[in-house]
């Protein structure tokens, strides 16, 4: 049997399709133009040796070559870059996530001002990232900042790579922008369990009170085993966006003190050194190690899964 | 058994008293470690810069003075920033709309190829790093000469909110009921009259969200701005002028805080006076950039 015809002769199924991606179009044509096609081109300029001014000779299909992975993977900076964004970003995950937690337990029942609280806690997330991170620098500064002068003698929280802490050698400035991550993120965290919390049954809680459980037995056997996934999927946003973060570093630090990450460094032979190629290489290796991470964490997490 | 007895201590009680007393105690740190940065913020931003130097440490200002205002607005030209801010922020908001809303319908309500591989890409539009695509893109637009053009960065901002901006609108669509479109088409309403007239003015809350989050998204940005914009002062945003104040010579402190407030002051409000109306939208969206 076919489809009734419509008054151009064609189906109404083949129009609807038509229709669709007519409407569709715009969309796709940005997303295309403006993200997948320069995340192609930022392929190719890895594998060749450009800068600002030679890219009209080089060209599209100039010569391909993998000098600018070998140059920027026997950079020592680079290790070090990739070993501080991973601690950066597993702290800052671990963090923003625990504190968003236990904001949302908090949070969790009535109380009077509960709503002015939930506006205070937003605020970092929404204010803008540059005017959080200066004042961040303002409030931590050694001559004038708040916080030193709270302190017995001033830190220079953001422009001192390492420091004593009860006699053990701890990396100040990596721990402040990790401090600084999890302030800014926590909200996130918050805003998606909060969510999840409001919308999980009462009689499961009910019931173990019923049966004795005690506050502490309720959350472990009965309230967080319902939050593991939205913890799940937290871990992986927080820990992509993280990973490739540039702003928040750049903005504290400016990458010094022991602090740069991959994507400042990107932005530094970007702009700095003017070499694209080195530039995307590092870009590239940056996505790949990140996609690794993924893969790794889906098989091992998707693996938990299936055996539950 | 006599009179005052009180039920032993048992583990239950125990830890129903610590988390009565615990409670309250995390919800007054985490509004302390929220809160009072801003506080700070607009403390210093209204202060005399000698005064804080004389007196780091106290939070009330002796005496007022808009003079860090007045610096930071006219002599520095955020009034400028601001404007320019306002309108990338206004032109990302509107095309993000005009070019989601089709696509989320078509998502929503109509069957063709490649339907499902959309959500594929948009996913990974989504997650994918903002700076490696911003290496091309600089490039590009150094080659086209749009480096300090606004448009050129709308166009960016677009890009990156279009995805879940078609994510949120797809899902509110479903919600609205089918049997209304019907009774539109039967009623005469093509298929573009139908999304006007019919699915648009029921998806108000979806709407704001959506707009709201390119908003966040435009007025936040830092990374773009400062690739495409830094070398044309008279176009820079707020986010990259303050950026590039900090970086200035001996700029005080109060004036620094005072262009934070007037970065800062113009989303808190636009997000707290529409927040009612979201609902879970934000939770989606507002990273990215």
């Amino acid at each position: 049997m076919t489809a009734p015809a419509g008054p151009s002769g064609r189906t109404l199924r083949e129009r609807e399709a038509r229709a669709g991606l007519f409407l569709m179009s715009p969309t796709l044509v940005i997303t295309l133009v403006v993200v997948v096609v320069p995340l192609l081109w930022a392929v190719m300029l890895a594998f060749q040796n450009v800068r600002l001014i030679n890219i009209r000779r080089v060209g599209l299909f100039g010569r391909y070559t993998l000098e600018n992975f070998a140059y920027v993977l026997a950079e020592p900076g680079f290790w070090s870059a990739l070993a501080n964004t991973l601690v950066y970003t597993v702290a800052g995950t671990v963090l923003s996530i625990g504190v968003g937690l236990a904001a949302a337990l908090a949070l969790r029942g009535a109380f009077p001002g509960r709503t002015l609280v939930r506006a205070s806690i937003l605020i970092p997330y929404v204010a803008p990232v540059v005017a959080v991170a200066f004042l961040w620098q303002v409030m931590l500064s050694p001559q004038y900042g708040i916080v030193n002068t709270w302190l017995g003698e001033p830190i220079a929280f953001l422009s001192q790579a390492e420091g004593a802490f009860l006699g053990v050698r701890v990396p100040v400035a990596l721990l402040t922008v990790i401090a600084f991550e999890a302030w800014r993120y926590f909200p996130f965290a918050f805003l998606f369990i909060l969510a999840r919390l409001q919308a999980l049954p009462p009689e499961l809680d009910e019931a173990a009170v019923v049966d004795g459980a005690t506050p502490t037995q309720r959350f472990r056997h009965v309230t967080l085993p319902q939050l593991w996934r939205v913890i799940a999927l937290l871990s992986v946003l927080r820990f992509v966006f993280t990973f490739t973060k540039f702003d928040d570093v750049y903005l504290l630090t400016g990458g010094g003190a022991g602090t740069e990450v991959v994507a400042v460094r990107v932005y530094d032979f970007l702009t700095a050194r003017d070499d694209l190629g080195a530039s995307a290489a590092q870009a590239i290796v940056m996505a790949a190690v990140l996609v690794v991470f993924l893969v790794v964490y889906l098989r091992s997490f998707g693996g938990a899964e299936a055996r539950r | 058994m006599t009179g005052a007895t009180r039920p032993p201590l048992t583990r239950d009680r125990l830890e129903r008293g610590l988390l009565r007393v615990l409670k309250p105690l995390v919800i007054a740190a985490l509004v302390l470690a929220t809160a009072f940065p801003f506080l700070y913020m607009a403390m210093l931003s209204v202060r005399d810069v000698q005064e804080l130097i004389l007196e780091p440490g106290s939070l009330w200002p002796r005496r007022f003075t808009l003079s860090s205002y007045a610096d930071v607005l006219g002599r520095q030209g955020f009034l400028t920033f601001m404007r320019n801010s306002a309108i990338v922020s206004a032109a990302s908001v509107a095309a993000t709309l005009l070019i989601s809303i089709p696509g989320a319908y078509a998502l929503a309500r109509l069957r063709f190829r490649g339907r499902r591989q959309v959500h594929f890409l948009f996913l990974a539009v989504y997650l994918f790093p903002a700076i490696v695509p911003a290496i091309p893109l600089f490039v590009l637009f150094t080659m086209l000469g749009l480096r300090g053009s606004l448009g050129g960065l709308v166009l960016v901002y677009v890009a990156q909110t279009v995805p879940v901006a078609v994510y949120m609108l797809r899902n509110y669509f479903e919600t609205v009921p089918e049997s209304v479109e019907e009774a539109a088409a039967i009623d005469g309403c093509g298929r573009i009259g139908t999304i006007l007239r019919v699915v648009l003015p029921l998806s108000k809350p979806a709407l704001m969200a959506t707009g709201l989050y390119a908003f966040m998204i435009a007025w936040n940005e830092f990374l773009f701005a400062l690739l495409f914009l830094v070398e044309k002062r008279e176009s820079w945003t707020v986010s990259l002028g303050l950026s590039q104040l900090a970086g200035g010579i001996e700029v005080p402190a109060t004036v620094l805080m005072a262009g934070s407030v007037v970065l800062t002051l113009p989303i808190v409000a636009v997000f707290f006076a529409s927040e009612r109306l979201l609902a879970g939208g934000l939770a989606i969206g507002a990273e990215k950039g």
